[in-house]
C-alpha cells in the first residue's frame, strides 16, 4: 500500500511496540535459576522447571525454575532469618528502601510493560499506562506509610514473615499491591507468582537488588500448586495474603484454619454495572469497555453484569453493539490492539465452553464482526442478551470478554438484581444524579463502588471483597491493618468443657420458679427441641435451667437477625442512645446481675460488682463511639473522592467463654452493635443464666426484635452450626482451640469473616480488649469512587 | 445531491435509533460523486434535547485521555494520516491587520501546499491534496474568492459580527447576505453565548434558522465558543439547537476565546451529531478550531473522528481543522517521514 492508498483507506496500520530490549533481557537470564531467596538465585531443589508461553504465539518464553517444598523452606527461612533487623529498622529506613523500589520501577518501566505484555497477552496500552504506572505508585505510596506506622497505627507492628500467592491476570500490580504494604509494616515477604506469568517478578527481584533491599526481606519463588501449598501450611509464616479464585480461597481458609494465621484473600467477582435512565449513556458504554473488556475481561472486578433500566435497554445495546465493533483485537504488541489473546489455550476452553453453555441455557450471545487472528489464544468480545439470573453466565465468573445482561424496572429491582450473587467484589453505577447514585452505592454488597466509573484503583483506596469475594483489604489505610497487628490482652487457655455440673438440688427457698428461654426475634422463646440443661451454683446446687438450643434454633435467630433492618439502618446516633439506654437499665438491677456472678462463679461481692460495673462502663464506651468510628475520604491522584464507608458485617454470630461471663458477652456484643451488625450470641456454656436474665434488661431498652438474638446451649455445637450457616456474615469465637479451629475450618461455604481467640480466653477487664481493635472487625470498608467536575 | 449515504448505505429511519454501520461500512471511504444529503433542520424537540441533557465531564475526559493512548499511527499511515489531516482543513488567517495582499499569499499557499519534492516523495503529486477551504473575514471573501477560482478550494467567510456575536440580528443576516453575495460558499457564524446561559433556546434557534436562510446554497457553520460556554452540557445543548435549526457543520470556537477546542468539548460535540444522525438520518460536519497547532494535535482529532462516528467523517465534507499554522507543522513532520531529519519552520513556503 502506498501513501495515497493509506490516505484514501485511513486506516490504523500496525504500531508494533518495539520488543528488542525485552528479548535482550530474556536471552541473558538463566531461568534456570529463577528462585529469588536470600538475595541469591538459585535453581530449584528438584530441578525441575516449568514452561511459561506467548499467548499471542503459544510459543516458549523460557523455562523457570520450579519451587517444591524444600525451596519454599529455604525461602521461609531467608525471610525469618531477615525478619528480625527489618523490622526493627526505622520507618524511615524502611520508607527509602520502597522509595527507592519505586523509582527503579520508574526508570525501568517500560521494560516491565514489554516484558508483561509478551507473558500475559495483556495490550502494551494497559501495561504502559495502567499496570505499570498504578505498581510503581504503590511503591511510592507506602514509603508514606513505611513511616507514618507510629502515627498512624499506634500499638502494632508487622505480623511477621509473610507468604503471598498471586495471580496471572496482574503479575506485576499484584506483586506491588502485596509487597509494597508488607516491607512498609516491616514484614519480611515470600511471594510466588502465577505459573503462567513469571517474568515481571523476575525483573523486580533484579530491582529489589539495585534498590537495596536487604537480603532475605524480598524472597521471590516460581512455582506452582506444589509451591503454594507448601507456603500456605508453612508454619513459619505468620500471614497468608492471596488472590486468585473463590475456589482456591476456600482451600486456604481451610488449610490454615486453627494455624494462627492471619489471612487476606481477594477472590473471583460478578460485579454489576448498573445503567439507569438519567446516565450519560455515551460514557456508560466507554465505561463498559474499561469494565469488562479491559484485560480481556480476565479481571476479578470486571462488570460482568450489566443491569440496565428497561426504558433505555435497547438504545443502550444498540450504543453497545457499535462500540464492540470498533474494538481491536490483536497482537498485544500492537499499540493499536483493545483486546489481546486470554493467557492460555486452557482459560481459552472455559471461556468458550461457558459462552456455550450460557447460549444453551437461552443466552443469545453475539460477537462483532472484526477481524481476529490466526494463532493465539484469542477470544472475540461477547455481548449476552436475555440472560436470567439462573443463566451461568450471570451465575459464575467467566474471566473473559464476555458481558451478560439483563434489564432492571426500578432502583430497587436493579439493587436486588445486582445482590443476587453469592459474590461482592465490585460494582458500578450511572446515574446523573448524584441523589441516586448515593443511595444506591451504600446498598450494593460490594466492596468498590465506582460512580461513573469502572475499574478505577488506587494505593490510597482499599480494594477487597464482600461475602465470597474474599475478606481483607488492598490498599490505604485499610489495607495496611492487614500487614500489622496489635496484642490483645490474653487470659487462660481455654479448655473444652466436657460436662457441666448437673446438679438437682435448688438453691434457693421460695422464690417462684423461672423459665428461663432463649431470645430470638425480640421474644423470648421455649427451644425448638424442648430440652433443658441445669446451671449449677458456685456450692453445686441447681441454680437454673436454660433451654438446650439446636440448629433450628440457631437457624430461627439468623432469620430474625437478618431480618432486622431498623438496627442497621438506623442512625449511629440513634444506635448510642439504645446502647446508653441499655446501660442505664443494667444499671437498675447492677446488684441483681452482681449477686447472679456471685451464686454462679463464685466471685466475691466486690469483684462481681466490679464486672457489672465495667459492663456498663463498656456499654458506655461502645455506646459513645457508635457515631465515632467513622470512615475517611481518600484522596486519589485524580479528580474523584473516594469514600471509605464503614458498613457493618452484617449478621455476626458470637461465642462467649465463661471467663467474665457478663463482662465477655457485652465487651463483644456491644461493639458489634454499636456498628449496626445484628448479633446472634451464644453466651458461655456454664454461666447462661447471665444472658438470660439479660435478655429482661434488652427488651425494655429500646432494641429492635432480632438485633440480639441469645441462643443458650453447647457452645462448641452451636460454633459449627453458625460456621456452616451461609447467611452469617461475621463469627467471632471465643472458646477451646478446636472449636475456634473447626469455626474456621467450616466457615468456607460463604467465607464469612471469622475471628477466633485460637484457644485463649481474653482478659475483658483491660482496656486494650475494648474500642477500635474490636470495631475494626465489626465494619467492612466499602470505598465509593465519586469522580466529579461539570 | 441525488443519491445519499443516508439512504443507501445506512439504513437510517428504519427505528428511532440507528446504529452507527459496523466496522467495514463505516471504513468505507464516501463516494466522491455523490454528496450528502444537506442537513434541512427539523423543529425545536425540547424532548428529544432534553434527552442529551446527560453529559458526565469526568467520564468524557477519561475517554479522551485513553482515547488518545489507544490508538497509534506511525510510518507511512501516519503521512497519510496527516495529509488527510491537510485535506480536512480550513486554512484560516482572522487577524485584525489582515489585508487582501496577506489573503492572497495565504490562498497561495492553500493552492500549492507541499513543496515540490515532499509532494514527489510523498508519491501526491496526481491528487490534488490541500486545504478544503480557506477561511477569512467578509473584506476579504471576494480576493479569496478571485484567488481561489477554479481551485475546488472553498472560500469561507466567519460573519455574524464575529467573534462576539452580538450585533443586532438584522446586521448579522446583512453580513451574511453581503459575504455570499462576495462568492463565499461556507459561512462560519457566531451565536450570541448569553442565549445558552438564558436557555432562551427558541431564540437560539430562530436566529440560526434566519442565518441559514440567509446563507442560501452557502454551508453553513455554527460556531458555539465552547470557551465560553462553561459547562460541557451547554456545549451538548447548544450543538442539538444548532443542528435542530439546520446548521450542516457545529464547530468549537472562534478562536478568540481564552480556552480553545479541546478533546472533550469535541467527544460531546461528536456525540451530539451521533446523536442526531441517529435520530434523522442526516450527517451532520465537525469543525474543532482553535489552538490546533501541531500535527501530533490534529492525529489526535482524527482518531476521535474515526473512533466516535466512523469513516465518513474523514472526509472534508463533514470534517474540518480551523487552522492557521498547522499546516507548517505538518509540512514538517512530512519531510521528517521523507529525509529522518526533523525540519525546520523556515525550510517551507509560508503563507
Amino acid at each position: 500500500m502506498n501513501i495515497l492508498e493509506r490516505y484514501h483507506a485511513m486506516d490504523y496500520g500496525p504500531a508494533p511496540e518495539a520488543r528488542n530490549e525485552a528479548d535482550a533481557w530474556l536471552a541473558a537470564r538463566d531461568f534456570g535459576k529463577a528462585l529469588f531467596i536470600g538475595g541469591d538465585w538459585k535453581a530449584a531443589a528438584g530441578g525441575k522447571t516449568f514452561d511459561t508461553s506467548d499467548p499471542s504465539s503459544g510459543k516458549l518464553l523460557a523455562k523457570v525454575s520450579d519451587a517444591g517444598a524444600a525451596d519454599i523452606d529455604a525461602a521461609v527461612s531467608a525471610a525469618a532469618k531477615a525478619l528480625p533487623k527489618w523490622s526493627a529498622s526505622s520507618g524511615y529506613s524502611r520508607a527509602k528502601v520502597l522509595y527507592a523500589i519505586g523509582r527503579a520501577m520508574q526508570r525501568h518501566q517500560r521494560l516491565f510493560a514489554v516484558l508483561e505484555s509478551i507473558d500475559n497477552g495483556k495490550p502494551i496500552r494497559e501495561s504502559r499506562d495502567i499496570d505499570v504506572p498504578l505498581a510503581i505508585r504503590h511503591f511510592i505510596h507506602h514509603a508514606g506509610w513505611a513511616q507514618a506506622l507510629g502515627r498512624d497505627f499506634p500499638g502494632h507492628k508487622g505480623v511477621g514473615v509473610v507468604g503471598q500467592i498471586i495471580p496471572w491476570n496482574f503479575p506485576l500490580l499484584m506483586l506491588a499491591w502485596k509487597i509494597a504494604p508488607a516491607l512498609a509494616a516491616g514484614c519480611t515477604v515470600v511471594l510466588k507468582p502465577a505459573e503462567f506469568t513469571p517474568l515481571t517478578a523476575i525483573l523486580f527481584a533484579d530491582i529489589c537488588e539495585r534498590a537495596g533491599v536487604r537480603k532475605g526481606v524480598v524472597n521471590i519463588v516460581q512455582g506452582g500448586p506444589e509451591a503454594g501449598a507448601a507456603i500456605v501450611k508453612h508454619p513459619g509464616i505468620q500471614k497468608i495474603a492471596f488472590t486468585g479464585s473463590s475456589e482456591v480461597g476456600k482451600i486456604i481458609r481451610k488449610a490454615t484454619a486453627g494455624s494462627g494465621k492471619k489471612l487476606s484473600l481477594e477472590l473471583g467477582g460478578k460485579s454489576a454495572f448498573v445503567v439507569f435512565e438519567d446516565a450519560d449513556l455515551d460514557s456508560a458504554v466507554e465505561g463498559l469497555v474499561d469494565g469488562i473488556w479491559f484485560n480481556q475481561g480476565q479481571v476479578c472486578c470486571a462488570g460482568s453484569r450489566l443491569l440496565v433500566q428497561e426504558g433505555i435497554a435497547d438504545a443502550f445495546i444498540a450504543k453497545v453493539k457499535t462500540r464492540m465493533s470498533r474494538l481491536r483485537v490483536g497482537n498485544p504488541l500492537d499499540k493499536n490492539t483493545d483486546i489481546g489473546p486470554l493467557v492460555d489455550l486452557t482459560q481459552l476452553d472455559r471461556v468458550k465452553g461457558l459462552v456455550a453453555e450460557g447460549a444453551k441455557q437461552g443466552a443469545v450471545c453475539w460477537q462483532p464482526d472484526v477481524a481476529l487472528p490466526s494463532s493465539g489464544y484469542y477470544h472475540l468480545p461477547t455481548l449476552a442478551t436475555g440472560v436470567s439470573p439462573a443463566n451461568i453466565l450471570a451465575q459464575e465468573e467467566v474471566f473473559g470478554p464476555v458481558l451478560a445482561t439483563m434489564t432492571f424496572r426500578n432502583t430497587e429491582e436493579a439493587i436486588e438484581l445486582a445482590n443476587n450473587t453469592r459474590y461482592g467484589l465490585a460494582a458500578s453505577v450511572w446515574s446523573e444524579n448524584v441523589n441516586l447514585a448515593l443511595h444506591v452505592a451504600p446498598q450494593l454488597k460490594a466492596g468498590v463502588v465506582w460512580v461513573n466509573g469502572t475499574n478505577m484503583f488506587d494505593a490510597a483506596c482499599g480494594f477487597g471483597g464482600y461475602r465470597e469475594s474474599g475478606f481483607g483489604r488492598e490498599g490505604g489505610r485499610e489495607g495496611m491493618f492487614e500487614y500489622l497487628s496489635a496484642k490483645l490482652p490474653l487470659g487462660p487457655v481455654i479448655k473444652l468443657a466436657v460436662a457441666t455440673p448437673q446438679p438437682v438440688e435448688r438453691s434457693e427457698g421460695d422464690a417462684i420458679d423461672r423459665t428461663a428461654k432463649l431470645f430470638i426475634g425480640g421474644k423470648q422463646v421455649r427451644p425448638d427441641g424442648n430440652y433443658s440443661i441445669a446451671v449449677a451454683t458456685t456450692k453445686g446446687k441447681l441454680a437454673g435451667e436454660v433451654g438446650l438450643g439446636n440448629r433450628k434454633d440457631i437457624r430461627d435467630a439468623v432469620a430474625a437477625a437478618r431480618a432486622c433492618k431498623a438496627w442497621p439502618e438506623a442512625t449511629a446516633y440513634n444506635r448510642s442512645q439504645v446502647l446508653y439506654y441499655l446501660a442505664e437499665n443494667l444499671s437498675g438491677r447492677a446488684d441483681e446481675f452482681a449477686a447472679r456472678l456471685t451464686q454462679l462463679t463464685g466471685a466475691t461481692a466486690k469483684a462481681a460488682g466490679e464486672e457489672v460495673e465495667l459492663s456498663i462502663e463498656r456499654l458506655f464506651l461502645y455506646a459513645g463511639l457508635a457515631d465515632k468510628f467513622e470512615g475517611r475520604v481518600h484522596q486519589p491522584p485524580a479528580r474523584v473522592v473516594t469514600l471509605a464507608l464503614h458498613e457493618p458485617v452484617g449478621v455476626v454470630g458470637i461465642v462467649a467463654a465463661d471467663n467474665a461471663p457478663l463482662l465477655g458477652l457485652i465487651s463483644l456484643v456491644a461493639p458489634a452493635l454499636a456498628m449496626g451488625n445484628t448479633v446472634v450470641a451464644v453466651p458461655s456454656e456454664r454461666y447462661p443464666l447471665l444472658a438470660t436474665d439479660l435478655y429482661q434488661v434488652i427488651e425494655y431498652s429500646d432494641v429492635p426484635a432480632g438485633a440480639i438474638n441469645i441462643v443458650t446451649g453447647r457452645s462448641a455445637e452451636l460454633t459449627g452450626v453458625l460456621a456452616k450457616h451461609d447467611d452469617v456474615d461475621g463469627l467471632w469465637v471465643f472458646a477451646d482451640a478446636d472449636t475456634c479451629a473447626k469455626a474456621e475450618a467450616e466457615s468456607i461455604g460463604n467465607l464469612k469473616r471469622v475471628w477466633t481467640s485460637n484457644g485463649h480466653s481474653l482478659d475483658w477487664a483491660s482496656s486494650e480488649a475494648a474500642g477500635d481493635a474490636l470495631l475494626r472487625r465489626a465494619i467492612e470498608v466499602k470505598n465509593v469512587w465519586v469522580p466529579y467536575g461539570d | 445531491m441525488s443519491s445519499t449515504i443516508r439512504e443507501t448505505d445506512l439504513g437510517a429511519g428504519a427505528s428511532k435509533i440507528t446504529p452507527l454501520p459496523a466496522r467495514a461500512a463505516a471504513n468505507a471511504p464516501i463516494p466522491q460523486a455523490h454528496g450528502i444529503a444537506r442537513n434541512p433542520g427539523m423543529r425545536l424537540d425540547l424532548g428529544f434535547m432534553e434527552s442529551m441533557r446527560s453529559v458526565n465531564r469526568s467520564a468524557l475526559e477519561r475517554r479522551v485521555a485513553s482515547l488518545t493512548k489507544r490508538r497509534s499511527i506511525k510510518a507511512d499511515d501516519q503521512a497519510a494520516w496527516l495529509l488527510r489531516a491537510v485535506a480536512c482543513m480550513d486554512l484560516t488567517t482572522l487577524n485584525s491587520n489582515d489585508t487582501d495582499e496577506r489573503v492572497r499569499r495565504l490562498c497561495a499557499k492553500a493552492v500549492n501546499p507541499f513543496r515540490r519534492d515532499i509532494a514527489e516523495g510523498l508519491g501526491i503529486t496526481g491528487e490534488k491534496i490541500r486545504p478544503a477551504a480557506v477561511c477569512v473575514y467578509h473584506p476579504f471573501v471576494a480576493t479569496a474568492v478571485d484567488a481561489l477560482r477554479g481551485t475546488g478550494i472553498h472560500v469561507a467567510a466567519v460573519s455574524t459580527a464575529f467573534p462576539h456575536g452580538l450585533a443586532p440580528l438584522s446586521t448579522r443576516l446583512q453580513e451574511i447576505e453581503a459575504s455570499v453575495r462576495d462568492g463565499a460558499d461556507e459561512i462560519d457564524v457566531v451565536i450570541p453565548r448569553g442565549l445558552v446561559f438564558g436557555a432562551k433556546w427558541q431564540e437560539l434557534y430562530n436566529e440560526i434558522v434566519s442565518m441559514r436562510a440567509a446563507c442560501g446554497e452557502a454551508h453553513l457553520k455554527v460556531i458555539l465558543g465552547t470557551g465560553d460556554l462553561a459547562t460541557l452540557r451547554n456545549v451538548m445543548l447548544a450543538s442539538m439547537v444548532a443542528m435542530m435549526a439546520g446548521a450542516d457543520f457545529i464547530k468549537t470556537s472562534t478562536g478568540k476565546e481564552s480556552v480553545n477546542a479541546t478533546l472533550p468539548v469535541g467527544l460531546a460535540m461528536v456525540r451530539a451529531i451521533r446523536a442526531y444522525f441517529e435520530e434523522t438520518g442526516y450527517l451532520i460536519g465537525f469543525k474543532p478550531a482553535g489552538g490546533i497547532s501541531t500535527a501530533k494535535a490534529s492525529l489526535d482529532w482524527l482518531v476521535l473522528m474515526k473512533e466516535e462516528l466512523g469513516r465518513p467523517w474523514l472526509e472534508p465534507k463533514l470534517f474540518r481543522f480551523g487552522a492557521s499554522s498547522l499546516l507548517t507543522d505538518i509540512e514538517r513532520q512530512l519531510e521528517h517521514h521523507l529525509t529522518g531529519h526533523y525540519s525546520a519552520n523556515h525550510r517551507h513556503a509560508m503563507a
